[in-house]
C-alpha cells in the first residue's frame, strides 16, 4: 500500500501540492489526472522520492521514502519520469540491463539476462535491442525506458505519462502490457495519464487533481460523469458507454 | 546521426589494446629518440618527464569524464568551472600574504597537501552551500562555478599586479612550471593523492555508469545519486590539484580527451572510458612534448598546442549540437 500522509510540496512560494493524504492499495492500476499544473507529476515525484516533500510523508508498504535507504526502496518501487536524460552510446539492451542493477549491483549474473530478455520482447523491441539509443524513434525510446523499468520487476511502478510520443497501437499495447503484470503479476501500477479516455478504459481507480489537491477519487464510473469533469477540468463533455468503456467526448 | 545496425562494432578491449600500445610507441621513442652523450644521465633525466606527464594525464582524463558524468554535460570541465584557478588564487595569496622567501624555504610537499585539503574543503562547501539551497542543484553548481571561477582568475590577476615583481617571477616561475622541470617530491606525493582518489572511487565505478543516466533515473535504480556526486567532486578537487600543481593549468586537455575517448569507445562504461581517456592523454601529452621537443625544437609551448586543438575540439562540438 502507498500512503501519501499530509503531503505538501512546493517550488518557491509556489504550493503545487497541497496537503494531500491518499492512500492507494496494493494491486490494479491507478490513474491520476487532471489539468496541466495540478500537481499530479509533483505528487508522483515526492512518492518516488525525487522531490522531498515540504511537510508530509510517504509510506511505501510501511516505509518511508524520505529515510529508507535508496536500494532498498529500489527492489520495491520503479518509476520513470516525462523526460528522461540520454547518455550517448548506450544500447535498448544495455539500457534496459540497468533496470537490474538494484537487484545485481552492475554486475549481471546469469539470472538477470532472461529479466532482460523479456523486458525487451514484452515491449517488442528485439529487433532494436542492439541499436544505439540515439538511432531510434521518440516512440521507440520511451518503449526502450518502459521495458527498464518493468525489468526492475518491483512491486510498485510509477509512471509518469508513459503514453508520451506513442502511436496508438503502442499506446494500446503499453496499457495492456501494465494490465497483465496488474492482473497476473499482481503488481501495482500508478500512473500520470492525460488522455482521458485511456485512464477510463484501463484503470481500476481513478485519482483527478486540481490545484495541488485530490478532488476526487474512484472507479471510472464514479469520475467520468460530465458533472464530474466539469468540476475537475472545467470543460462540458458528453460521456457515452461504448462496448462497456465510458467515453467522454469534449472535442467540439 | 544514423548509424548502420549491422556494421560491426570493435570491442572495448581491442580498442583499449590499440591505444595502449600507441601509448606504450610514444613513450618508448620520447625516451630513446636523439640521445646524445651518456645514457645513463638522460634515461632518468628523461623518465622523470614521463612520470610527471602519466601523472598528469590520469589526473586530467578522470577528472574530465567524472565531472561530465556527474553534471550530465559534455562540454564542462573542471576547467572551465574554475577549479585550477581557484588553485592559482591560493598559491597566489600564499605569496603574497607569507612571501616567496618563506614559500620557497616550506616543503612543497607540505603546502601541496595543505593547498589540495583547501581545494577539497571548498568544493565541498560550493556543494554544501547550493545542494541545500537550490532544487536544479546541479546548473545551479555549474553555474555559480563559472562566475567564480572568474572572480578567482580576477583576484590573481589583482594580486598579481599588486605584488613584488620578484614575488611575481617566482609565482609565475611556478604556474608555468611545464614538464621540463619536474619536482621529485612533488611526483611522489601526488602518486600518493592519486592513488588514495583510486581507492575512494573504484567501489563507486559501476555506480557512476548509472549515474549518467541521469538523477532522476539514478535515484530510481537506488543509487545514493546525492552521496556519489558528492564523492566525484571530492575526487576532482584531488585531481585538479595534482595536475596544477604539477604542471599548472591546462584548460582544454580534458575536453579533448574526454571526447575523443567517448568517440573512439564503443561502450559507456566507465571501466572502459576512463582508461580510454588516459591513454588518449598520455598520447596527446607525451606525442606532443615528443613533437615539441624534436619538431619545434622547444620554441613553443605544449599548452599552447594542446590548447589550439582542445579549443578547436570545443568549437567543433558546439557546431554540431551535441551538447547537453
Amino acid at each position: 500500500m502507498i500512503e501519501a500522509l499530509g503531503v505538501t510540496c512546493r517550488y518557491g512560494a509556489t504550493v503545487v501540492v497541497d496537503d494531500v493524504t491518499l492512500r492507494l492499495p496494493a494491486g490494479g492500476i491507478t490513474s491520476i489526472i487532471g489539468p496541466n499544473g495540478a500537481g499530479k507529476s509533483s505528487l508522483l515525484s515526492v512518492i518516488s522520492r525525487l522531490l522531498p516533500a515540504a511537510s508530509g510523508r510517504v509510506l511505501v508498504d510501511g516505509m518511508d521514502v524520505a529515510v529508507t535507504p535508496g536500494d532498498v526502496l529500489a527492489r520495491r518501487l520503479s518509476s520513470l519520469r516525462q523526460d528522461n536524460h540520454l547518455p550517448a552510446r548506450l544500447t535498448v539492451r544495455d539500457l534496459v540491463a540497468f533496470g537490474r542493477y538494484p537487484h545485481s549491483k552492475g554486475r549481471p549474473t546469469a539470472a538477470d539476462r532472461p529479466h532482460v530478455e523479456r523486458a525487451i520482447s514484452y515491449l517488442g523491441l528485439e529487433a532494436q535491442a542492439d541499436r544505439f539509443l540515439d538511432e531510434l524513434s521518440g516512440g521507440q525510446r520511451q518503449r526502450a525506458f518502459i521495458a527498464m523499468v518493468l525489468c526492475q520487476d518491483t512491486d510498485y511502478v510509477l509512471l509518469d505519462e508513459p503514453l508520451n510520443n506513442l502511436d496508438m497501437r503502442h499506446a494500446v499495447a503499453i496499457m495492456r502490457l501494465l494490465r497483465r503484470a496488474a492482473t497476473e503479476l499482481g503488481k501495482t501500477i500508478v500512473l500520470v495519464l492525460h488522455d482521458l479516455n485511456f485512464a477510463s478504459c484501463h484503470s481500476d481507480r481513478i485519482v483527478a487533481m486540481r490545484e495541488g489537491r485530490v478532488v476526487m477519487q474512484g472507479p471510472p464510473e464514479a469520475i467520468m460523469r460530465p458533472e464530474a469533469l466539469r468540476e475537475i477540468f472545467d470543460i462540458e463533455a458528453s460521456v457515452h458507454e461504448i462496448g462497456g468503456d465510458r467515453i467522454a467526448v469534449f472535442y467540439r | 546521426m544514423r548509424g548502420w545496425p549491422d556494421v560491426p562494432r570493435a570491442s572495448p578491449r581491442a580498442v583499449l589494446l590499440a591505444l595502449g600500445l600507441v601509448a606504450a610507441l610514444c613513450i618508448a621513442l620520447f625516451m630513446t629518440l636523439g640521445v646524445q652523450g651518456s645514457w645513463a644521465f638522460v634515461l632518468p633525466f628523461r623518465a622523470g618527464k614521463v612520470a610527471t606527464m602519466l601523472l598528469v594525464a590520469c589526473a586530467i582524463a578522470v577528472s574530465t569524464v567524472l565531472f561530465q558524468t556527474a553534471t550530465g554535460n559534455r562540454i564542462l570541465t573542471p576547467a572551465i568551472m574554475g577549479f585550477d584557478s581557484l588553485y592559482v588564487l591560493i598559491q597566489t595569496c600564499l605569496v603574497f600574504f607569507m612571501g616567496s622567501a618563506a614559500m620557497a624555504a616550506a616543503d612543497r610537499r607540505l603546502t601541496f597537501a595543505g593547498e589540495t585539503a583547501a581545494m577539497v574543503l571548498f568544493s565541498a562547501l560550493l556543494h554544501w552551500v547550493l545542494f541545500s539551497t537550490a532544487r536544479r542543484s546541479l546548473h545551479m553548481l555549474v553555474l555559480a562555478g563559472v562566475v567564480l571561477g572568474v572572480l578567482f582568475r580576477s583576484l590573481a590577476a589583482f594580486l598579481q599586479r599588486v605584488i613584488d615583481p620578484n614575488e611575481f617571477a617566482f609565482l609565475q616561475d611556478r604556474f608555468f612550471a611545464s614538464f621540463n622541470n619536474p619536482h621529485g617530491g612533488l611526483l611522489m606525493v601526488s602518486a600518493l593523492a592519486m592513488l588514495g582518489a583510486a581507492l575512494l572511487g573504484l567501489r563507486a565505478m559501476r555506480s557512476w555508469d548509472v549515474l549518467a543516466l541521469g538523477r532522476e533515473t539514478a535515484i530510481g535504480l537506488g543509487v545514493a545519486h546525492r552521496r556519489e556526486v558528492t564523492r566525484i567532486m571530492a575526487i576532482v578537487a584531488v585531481l585538479v590539484s595534482v595536475s596544477t600543481a604539477l604542471v599548472g593549468p591546462v584548460t582544454f586537455l580534458g575536453l579533448l580527451v574526454a571526447n575523443l575517448a567517448y568517440a573512439v569507445m564503443p561502450s559507456f562504461r566507465h571501466v572502459h572510458v576512463l582508461p580510454a581517456a588516459i591513454l588518449l592523454a598520455v598520447i596527446s601529452l607525451v606525442g606532443g612534448q615528443m613533437l615539441l621537443e624534436r619538431v619545434f625544437a622547444f620554441d613553443t609551448n605544449l599548452r599552447v598546442i594542446i590548447d589550439f586543438l582542445g579549443g578547436l575540439t570545443f568549437i567543433a562540438l558546439l557546431l554540431r549540437g551535441r551538447v547537453r
